[in-house]
Formats: structure tokens, sequence, C-alpha cells
């Protein structure tokens, strides 16, 4: 009777690999309904002549200390014989189309600065860049804080960070509460998840090229993060429990999920970075506060949307069922909850606070591209393993710290572009001493 | 389509630098998951700390090469201890996320621009090889129709792959390399023993960080160049899908699991961008198709690890995971 256990392995095999496949056929049905729409529209608003004639491009955008775009800056590429010319439109893009990839000089022309805005200490110009691997290279120039003329005083600009971050944090705390539930639930560190964000930026900015109504894309893109989320574990997840596969080897599958839809929505979406509507948006002042109406609006949406799940958490029988299957499996089961419906309510709500929270990001950014949602990842995680794994107000916590962190850093002196790494520092020194985070209970480090 | 031109840039990867560094990295892999049981989410990071270590020491200090060498190789060790003295007593998967977020941090250092003067920021550091090709006994002259700069750093390369090889097989076999197996399998039986546990993952640490500081270096001779964008995140989880490939409990999985990850990879290019010339593909254009790949390898990442975790040569029992 050896082959009775074979054959059932094999036939399950069998549904575990048509399952796997089901997955990717959603993920890229999914992008296909959505695929033509995007690429049908154009994407900076002020596409330069040599940038369609060529197959390579140089490209960037010019963005001041403060984020916001510097338009009508004239730049140059260089090699050999060839020169090309742009200048950077409204949201500050430029792109200059060249034959051949290879090495080229990029000059920015600094008299075409506006004023009050100059390049920052130390940036190379004009610079030598070589393209690698992509058909697109992308060049940032930094623009120096301070350099620029008006200097915002001390207490206004920690005020302003202070709050920025706040928004930052909440829309990092969407992401982290369902990967905190995922992993409470499951057990399962969800390296995808990043993807998840993603995923929700991408079909706002695809099903808006549809020209569907602004809030109806939102939804859509919402109800597509949800369901992401089903398919993922009804096709993938699910079965890899049934089987009774370990978290390492789940950990490692979600890595490679990871990789596989990124790439899928780059090979749909293309490497270049879109906008969404109304990302422009000047500042308000509210008080003493100075900040962009899409940050109040992240900062609004996120606050409710948290507020909301924590009052189903705590006061609705579904809420119950969810904590008690995150406090112990085995017990809810024996109990009379039912454990799989409660964890594939689970990866749906994730998903869509995923998807919601990868819409604000693009936003804070702004900006969508594929791989937004991998870069804010392990900010993700930072807060998450801050506040305790698996604890729901623990990851809201660690996320908003881990958001107030990476703004105030930049007020204390730290570079724009390390802001993130005082957040995985502050990560890595918690783990040091509270292993458990500020919320986790010792039990949960093994 | 000219299929001896897509075998033949196929089979040329098979011995190529980079398929050597590979190779090396994930040999460095091996030691930590695959004989330690350690989730090291961060080779890249000790990778990139190989190659900026060597190429600042030889471009900012002027040292000559084995000294870089030395100091690259030194740095490694140092990042891991610092990453091994608070996580080695923690779960595996906070293992996972600390080591990813180290060599993402180390990453956002050398990308910065407030250290354009040292590590060349986004642009990264070139012309550091100049001793490493000083040192080339190797004539000029065609070797296997290459030159006898690339011929050098092949044979450097996959000799230091086949010393690295033999040296974790010997480690593996030896009373070290068994209470290494031993913790993998039950940390605490080992610990009943009285061994130090937490001084053995250490070690193992600090060697699989080691080759993966050589791996960077192998990696980053070839092309004259470090740029951080090289040491992504990605970077690493190639490396696991090449130790899953090869096996990974086993010396020489990883070389194999390199060679069969880099083969492949060329072949679905030579293939699928042949297919687009003749215009048997039509919705594919050749960027496309470069992520196609990528997607290829991320599916099979997930197929292996659920279908065949144990690899080409690896062995189910020595699994390091349930």
């Amino acid at each position: 009777m050896r082959s009775t256990p074979r054959g059932l392995s094999q036939r399950r095999r069998g549904r575990l690999l048509k399952v796997v496949g089901a997955v990717f056929a959603a993920v890229a049905a999914l992008l296909l309904i959505v695929a033509p729409a995007s690429q049908a529209t154009s994407p900076s608003p002020t596409p330069s002549p040599s940038a369609t004639t060529f197959q390579n491009s140089i490209s960037g955008f010019l963005r001041g200390d403060d984020r916001a775009p510097i338009a009508d800056v004239t730049i140059t590429a260089k090699q050999g014989d060839f020169t090309g010319t742009t200048k950077s439109g409204a949201n500050g893009s430029w792109t200059i189309g060249v034959p051949a990839q290879g090495t080229y000089e990029i000059e920015l022309d600094e008299s075409t600065l506006p004023e009050g805005i100059k390049l920052a200490d130390g940036q190379e110009n004009p610079r030598q860049v070589t393209f690698s691997q992509t058909s697109n290279l992308s060049v940032i120039f930094a623009f120096g804080e301070g350099i620029v003329v008006q200097q915002q005083d001390f207490g206004q600009n920690l005020i302003n960070r202070l709050v920025a971050g706040l928004s930052f944090g909440l829309l990092l705390a969407l992401a982290a509460v369902g990967l905190s539930l995922i992993f409470g639930t499951t057990g399962l560190t969800n390296f995808a998840h990043g993807e998840m964000v993603t995923l929700g930026a991408v079909l706002v900015f695809a099903f808006n090229a549809m020209n569907l109504p602004f809030w109806l894309a939102i939804l859509l893109a919402v109800a597509g993060g949800g369901l992401f989320g089903y398919v993922q574990d009804a096709g993938l997840w699910k079965p890899l429990r049934r089987r009774g596969t370990g978290l390492v080897p789940m950990m490692i599958v979600s890595i490679g999920l990871a990789l596989a839809v990124r790439y899928v929505i780059q090979f749909f979406f293309g490497g270049a970075t879109q906008q969404l509507p109304f990302a422009q948006s000047a500042e308000i002042q509210i008080g003493p506060i100075s900040i962009s109406p899409n940050n109040l609006w992240s900062l609004v949406i996120s606050a409710v949307v948290i507020a909301v799940l924590g009052v189903v958490l705590l006061k609705t029988r579904l809420g119950k069922a969810t904590r008690a299957v995150a406090d112990n499996p085995a017990l809810a089961a024996a109990s009379g909850i039912d454990v799989d419906s409660v964890i594939r309510i689970v990866w749906v709500t994730g998903g869509m606070l995923a998807a919601l929270g990868g819409i604000l990001w693009a936003y804070y950014r702004p900006g969508v591209t594929f791989d937004m949602g991998s870069q804010i990842l392990l900010l993700i995680f930072a807060g998450v393993t801050l506040g305790g794994l698996g604890t729901v107000w623990g990851a809201l916590i660690g996320s908003i710290i881990v958001g107030i962190f990476v703004e105030l850093t930049t007020v204390f002196g730290l570079a724009a572009d390390l802001k993130y790494v005082g957040a995985l520092f502050i990560m890595i020194i918690v783990l040091l001493i509270r292993p458990q985070g500020i919320l986790g209970r010792r039990e949960r480090v093994g | 389509m000219d299929f001896g031109f897509i075998f033949s840039s196929a089979a040329g990867e098979l011995f190529s630098p980079t398929t050597a560094a590979y190779a090396l990295a994930t040999l460095g892999l091996a030691v930590h998951f695959g004989y330690a049981g350690l989730l090291n989410f961060g080779q890249a990071g000790f990778m990139a700390v190989g190659a900026y270590g060597f190429a600042i020491s030889t471009l900012t200090f002027g040292v000559p090469f084995f000294i870089g060498v030395l100091i690259a190789v030194v740095c490694s060790a140092i990042f891991a201890l610092l990453l091994g003295i608070p996580t080695l007593r923690l779960r595996a998967d906070y293992l996972a996320i600390v080591t990813i977020a180290a060599a993402e941090i180390v990453r956002y250092i050398v990308t910065t621009n407030q250290l354009t003067s040292v590590t060349g920021s986004a642009n990264g550091l070139a012309a550091f090889e100049g001793g490493f090709y000083a040192m080339n006994p190797f004539p000029e002259g065609s070797y296997f129709g290459m030159n006898n700069r690339d011929f050098f750093i092949r044979v450097v390369g996959w000799s230091l792959v086949a010393v690295c090889c033999l040296l974790v097989w010997l480690l593996m076999r030896s009373p070290w390399g068994r209470v290494l197996k031993g913790i993998r399998e039950d940390e605490n039986a080992v610990r009943s023993l009285g061994k130090n546990v937490y001084a053995y993952k250490m070690q193992a640490l600090i060697i699989g960080g080691v080759l993966g500081a050589l791996a960077g270096m192998i990696f980053t001779l070839p092309r004259g160049a470090v740029q951080p964008a090289n040491y992504g995140t990605e970077l690493t989880f190639f490396l696991y899908t090449c130790l899953l490939l090869g096996g990974l409990g086993t010396v020489l999985g990883p070389v194999v699991g390199a060679m069969i990850f880099w083969v492949v990879l060329s072949l679905t290019q030579g293939i699928l961008y042949g297919l687009i010339e003749s215009g048997t593909i039509t919705w594919l254009n050749t960027v496309q198709a470069g992520q196609l790949r990528y997607i290829l390898v991320g599916v099979a990442l997930m197929l292996l690890m659920i279908f065949r975790p144990q690899g080409v040569l690896g062995n189910k029992k020595e699994l390091a995971f349930a």
C-alpha cells in the first residue's frame, strides 16, 4: 500500500502547483486589465522630443530640499559627438533620450535655477554617469538645505517635521498592522508585503488612466489589494499551511513571491516614476503648522481607518476571534472558531490596508514606481519589530515612532539620504535591549 | 536565431568571474544557513563591505593589493561581529530582519552624498583594480578566446572558489563542523552538552561573512567599478535562489547552483532576444524580456522551496528546517 500516500502527495503537489500558477494568473490578469490604459497615457506632462526617438534615456526629478519640484532648468547630456538638452517640466521631471548605453556627462545649467535654490555642497556638476543594465538611468541632483537663502527657524521646522512624521508613521502603520496581524495569526514574516503596498498605488494609477473617477479608482484599488490578499491566501499560503510547511521555508517562499510580483508589476508598469492625480499641492498653514493638503488628508484617513480597525478588533465577535487566533490557534479552534476563515479575513484586510497605505505613500513621496513598496518594507518591519511582532497596537506605536524618527533625524542634521538609516539603526538597538519590542511579550522571542 | 552564439555565451557564463563571485557568496550562505541554520538575509551587505573595503583602502589610503584584501576581510569580520552580538540570541525571523536591515544600512551609507569623496556615492568607485592586474603572470595573448586579463581573473576567482570549498569541506567534517550541524538540528541539545552555542554561531557568521567579502571583491574586480545599486536586497535573494538550486547543506551545491543560475539566465535571455529579433514574439520588448527573467527567478525560488528544498545535490535529512 505504499503507492497510496505517494499518489496522494503527488496529487496534492499537482494541486499546489496549479494554485501557485493561479496566484500569478490572478496578478497578471489584474494588471493586464489595466495595462493598456496605463500605456495609453503619456507619463510626463512635458515629454521632451528627444526622449521618444531613443530607447535609452537618462532622467530624473529636480526637487528642492522641501521636496517642491524645480521647473525650467536646463540639463545637458554629452557623449562624444552626441549632445542632448532638455528642460525640467512643471513637476520637476526631465528626460533625455540617448542613442546608446554608456557613460555620459550630465550638466545642470546653474544659471537657469530659480532664485534661492542652489546645488548642494559637494554636488558634482557636471558629472559622469554610467548605465548599468537598465535602459533608463536616473540621475539625482541634490539641492542644499544650508544654502537656500530663506531659512526656516528651528522650532517651526521641528513642528512641521513632527506632523509630517506623524502622517508618514500612520501610513506605515496601515501596512504594519496588516503585516503584524498576518504574523500573529499565521506566524509568517511576509516579505511580499511591500509588493502589496505597491499594488495599491499602481492600481490607482491604472484605473485613473482608464478615466475612471478618482474616488472610484481608489476604492477599486483598495478592493484590488484585498483581492490580492484573498488570492494569495487561498492559492498559496493555505495549501502550504495544510502541508505543514515550516515558517522559515514559508518566509523564503514569500521572498520568491515578492521578487516575482515586483517584476510582474515592472513588466506591465515599466521602470519610470509616474504621478497620481492631485500629487502637486501647495502647503497650507494651520495655526503654527504648515503642511501639504495631501499629507493632512493622509494623516486623517489613516487615523480614521486605524481607529475603525481598533474598534472592530476590540468590540466585535470577529475581532475577538482574530485576537484569539493570534493568541493560540489550537485553543481558538477548540473553542469553535473557524481558524481558516479568520486567517482568510486577516489576509483580505491586510491586503486592503497595505493597498491604502501604498496609495498614501505614493502621495507622500510623491510618485509611483514598481519598487516603492519594497523601499519601505524594512521601515514597516522596523515598526512591527519595534512594537513587538504580532501585536497590533505595538505595530501602530512602532510605526509612528519610526515615521516621526525618520522625519526628525533630518531636523537634527542627518542628511536626507540617510534618514532611513536612523530608523533601521534604532530597530537594531531596541532588539538589543528589549528583543520582544515595546508591547511584545517575552515568550514570543523564543 | 543564432543558437551557436546563444549556447556559447551561456557556456561562457559557466566560468565567468560573476559566477565565481556568486558561488563564493553562496558558499558563505551555505555556512550560515545550510550548516549553522542562521537565516542571514544580509549577504549583499557582506559583499558590499568586501568590495568597498578593498576599493576604499586602495583608492583613499593607497595601500598595496594584499593589504587592501586583508582590510576588506577584517572589515567583514567586524561587520559580522557587530551583527552577531545583538541578534544571534534571537529567533530566526528576527535575525533575518536585522541582517537585511544591516545590509541596507551599509548600502545607504555608501550611497549618501555626504561621503562622496570616500565612497563616490551613487556613482561608486572605479580604477582600483590596477594592483591586481599588475600581478598578472600571463603574457598578452589569447587564452581560450579570452585576453590575458579576463583569463587571469577567472583563474584567480575559480582557484579561490576551489580553495574555499576545500576549507569549508574540511571544516564541516571536523569536530567543529559537527557541533555546528548539531546546533542547526537542536540548539538546546548542543547547549546541554556544554558547548558555547553563541560562540559557534558567531564563528560561523564570521566565516560565511568573510566568504561573502571575498565574493564582493571577485564580483567587483572584473567590472573595475563598485556601485551601491549592485548590492541591494535582490542580490541576497538571488544568492538564496542559487543556494536552494544547488543544495543547502553541501559544499559543491553553491557552486553548482550559481552555475545553473547564470547559465539559465543567459539562455533565457539569448532565446527571448532571439525570438524578439526574429519577430516570433511581438508582445515583448527586450526590456520586458529582462524583467521576465527575474519573474522566473522569483517563481523558481518559490517552487524550489515548496517542492525540492534540498536542491540538486542536497540531502533532505540535512535541511536546516523541519
